[in-house]
């Protein structure tokens, strides 16, 4: 008995090789960003019929995208940081340390042209990616858990900016700034600053989601050993990821700036906290390996949305953080769900699943 | 006697007070498939971790085509032609079969795109229908998480991996574990199908039939240490048995 030639019998796998393709619009439908998507559809819409005249108009939409641009472009970093299954609680801090020294500088050369604004905004930027930078280096290289690393920045970037100002709010921001940046129009309304964030919106979901760069980000978070073992230089990449949210958060220092003419010291303590819930909503996976841009700006606005209708209703506004909390809560009870289904290869589709789990 | 194409002299790896490896020698030549065998924990793993650039070894040689190499990183094992199927698969399982094949070899597009980074997803996809039809693989789905597969099937896609990129050594630790009985046939079926090629294939497995099967020739490993050599064809299974339970002991060591 050398040899056992193996009989085969019937068929049972049939062998059909990627025969089946989905449509990108059925694959759309079972995205977590899609169905969440729908929730703020209905918010929306309840919203408008209790207050036609005052929810539902140009003007208070126009508020809601304003108020959540700076947001958003804080959350494009942050999703690709929690992708990789890391965290950056330090934007918030560096958004205020990087407006800080941008402020600093644009008073020490004086002037209010553009020249002056633009020194301001490439040093802005420059000190964000440089916290990002460090966040990144000890992570990656350091090995020091992200949290941890981020939470020490954090106070060390809102420290240092209180350090630098001695704790006085820097209040002299170019005009040139404010009225452009800050609370000017494009195209008969469109706020200059959502523009910004809009663009790097689309950047930022193209980067992820059709280049090398953005695959890698997923590889990291997916299986940081699976990534390594083929050559992915996972710490160079960890270090890029984090420089990106530092970089992000440099440029909404100066959106900040431009907004408020102030540096607003005491105004961000909040600001990680929300976007991590908006990028989390959104059906990122704070496990890494997955997650949408597009589902970040939804989970922007499902808050953003929530705070304006409450106040339009007449609710008192304090709801607005008890609602936020619950629909984070059930988020991560989804992502918790279906993470369970996929490690058993069962079916992902949350809806099928929870209707198929009524009918047992 | 040819040139083995990967040769491994007086290997010796510890783990704490466990020898994982004790003074291991091995060798494979192209063009031909060498079992690799031994109860658990005899350090099959650890060699071929070590012999794929995964695992610094404590003393000991490493010679490619001859020559003598330092073997650091799975990518310069990888640039050398080298491939292996890890018992833990090592894929990432949020990423489709099509991500897996080429993660970390991404064919990009051509002018600007490929300069800002776009990849060449149609023709990545296409060749990696290519590769699992060749494999027969029941790979239904080229876009769905390899984390949701079974895992025959996310065997089947890393060792349709490995097969695609190696040209000089494809090592495949317990590949058939998780398969099914027409995908093992399929397997050895590549096996010596790549084989054939001219490539070295070093299989791993438990099962002694697939191993008299498969095999040229087939190497004894017990206590991380060579106990045999054998040409496949003039040993049967009790003699394997025998040598990995230490029970007999034979040839060169
Ligand atoms: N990373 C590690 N840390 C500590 N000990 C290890 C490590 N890797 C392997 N070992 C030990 O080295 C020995 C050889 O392990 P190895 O995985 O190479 O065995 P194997 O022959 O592949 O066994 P199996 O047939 O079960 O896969 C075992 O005793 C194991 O406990
Ligand atoms: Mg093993």
């Amino acid at each position: 008995m050398t040899n056992i030639k193996t009989g085969m019998g019937p068929e049972t796998t049939s062998i059909e090789t990627a025969r089946q393709k989905e449509g990108p619009f059925k694959r759309m439908l079972k995205l977590q960003a899609f169905q969440i998507f729908i929730v703020l559809i209905v918010l929306v819409l309840i919203f408008s019929a209790l207050a036609p005249e005052s929810f539902a108009t140009l003007s208070n939409l126009r508020l809601v995208v304003q108020n959540a641009s700076i947001l958003a472009v804080l959350g494009v970093g942050m999703t690709y940081v929690i992708i990789t299954s890391g965290i950056d609680l330090s934007i918030g801090s560096v958004l205020v340390f990087s407006g800080v020294v941008s402020a600093l500088t644009m008073r020490a050369i004086g002037g209010d042209d553009w020249g002056t604004a633009a020194i301001g905004v490439v040093v802005s930027i420059v000190v964000g990616l440089a916290w990002g930078i460090f966040n990144g280096v000890l992570i990656s290289k350091a090995k020091v858990p992200p949290l941890i690393v981020t939470l020490g920045s954090l106070g060390m970037a809102l420290g240092l900016a209180q350090i630098l100002t001695g704790g006085v709010d820097v209040r002299d921001v170019p005009s040139v700034l404010t009225t452009t940046i800050g609370y000017g129009n494009i195209l008969g309304g469109i706020p200059v600053i959502s523009v910004i964030a809009l663009v790097v919106v689309v950047i930022g979901a193209l980067v992820l989601h059709y280049t090398k760069f953005g695959l890698y980000t997923y590889a990291v978070g997916s299986s940081e050993e699976a990534a390594r073992r083929v050559g992915v230089k996972v710490d160079q990449h960890l270090i890029r990821v984090y420089a990106i949210s530092g970089g992000l958060a440099g440029l909404a220092g100066v959106m900040s700036l431009s907004q408020f003419s102030t540096t607003a010291i005491a105004g961000q303590s909040q600001t990680n906290l929300n976007v991590i819930a908006a990028v989390v909503i959104g059906g990122t996976s704070l496990f890494g390996g997955y997650g949408t841009i597009f589902g970040t700006v939804v989970g922007l606005f499902i808050p953003a949305v929530l705070q304006n209708g409450f106040v339009i209703t007449g609710i008192q506004p304090f709801w607005q953080q008890v609602a936020v909390g619950a629909v984070l809560i059930v988020a991560v009870y989804i992502d918790q769900v279906r993470r369970a289904a996929a490690a058993r290869g069962q079916s992902t589709n949350l809806w099928r699943r929870l209707v198929s789990r009524k009918s047992e | 006697m040819t040139t083995p194409v990967l040769e491994a002299r007086g290997l010796s790896r510890a783990f704490g007070h466990v020898l994982a490896l004790d003074d291991a020698d091995f060798e494979v030549y192209p063009g031909e498939v060498t079992a690799l065998i031994g109860d658990n924990g005899a350090g099959k793993s650890t060699l071929v971790k070590a012999l794929s650039g995964n695992l610094a070894v404590d003393s000991g040689e490493i010679k490619f085509a001859g020559e003598p190499i330092q073997l650091t990183s799975p990518t310069q094992a990888s640039a050398l032609g080298i491939e292996t199927v890890y018992q833990d698969l090592a894929l990432a399982p949020h990423l489709d079969p099509v991500q897996n094949m080429y993660l970390g070899r991404e064919l990009m597009r051509g002018g600007l795109g490929g300069a800002v980074g776009l990849m060449n997803v149609n023709e990545m996809r296409s060749q990696s229908r290519v590769a699992f039809d060749e494999l027969g693989a029941t790979v239904r789905s080229l876009t769905t998480p390899v984390g949701s597969m079974s895992g025959g099937q996310r065997q089947a896609v890393a060792i349709a991996r490995a097969v695609h990129w190696a040209n000089k050594v494809v090592f495949l630790d317990e590949p058939t574990a998780a398969l099914g009985v027409r995908q093992t046939k399929n397997v050895l079926e590549t096996i010596r199908r790549v084989r054939d090629k001219g490539i070295a294939v070093v299989f791993i497995s438990h099962s002694m039939p697939h191993v008299m099967e498969v095999s040229d020739r087939v190497q004894v490993l017990r206590l991380g240490h060579r106990a045999a050599v054998l040409d496949a064809k003039h040993t049967n299974m009790e003699e394997l048995v025998g040598l990995m339970t230490g029970a007999s002991t034979k040839g060169a060591a």
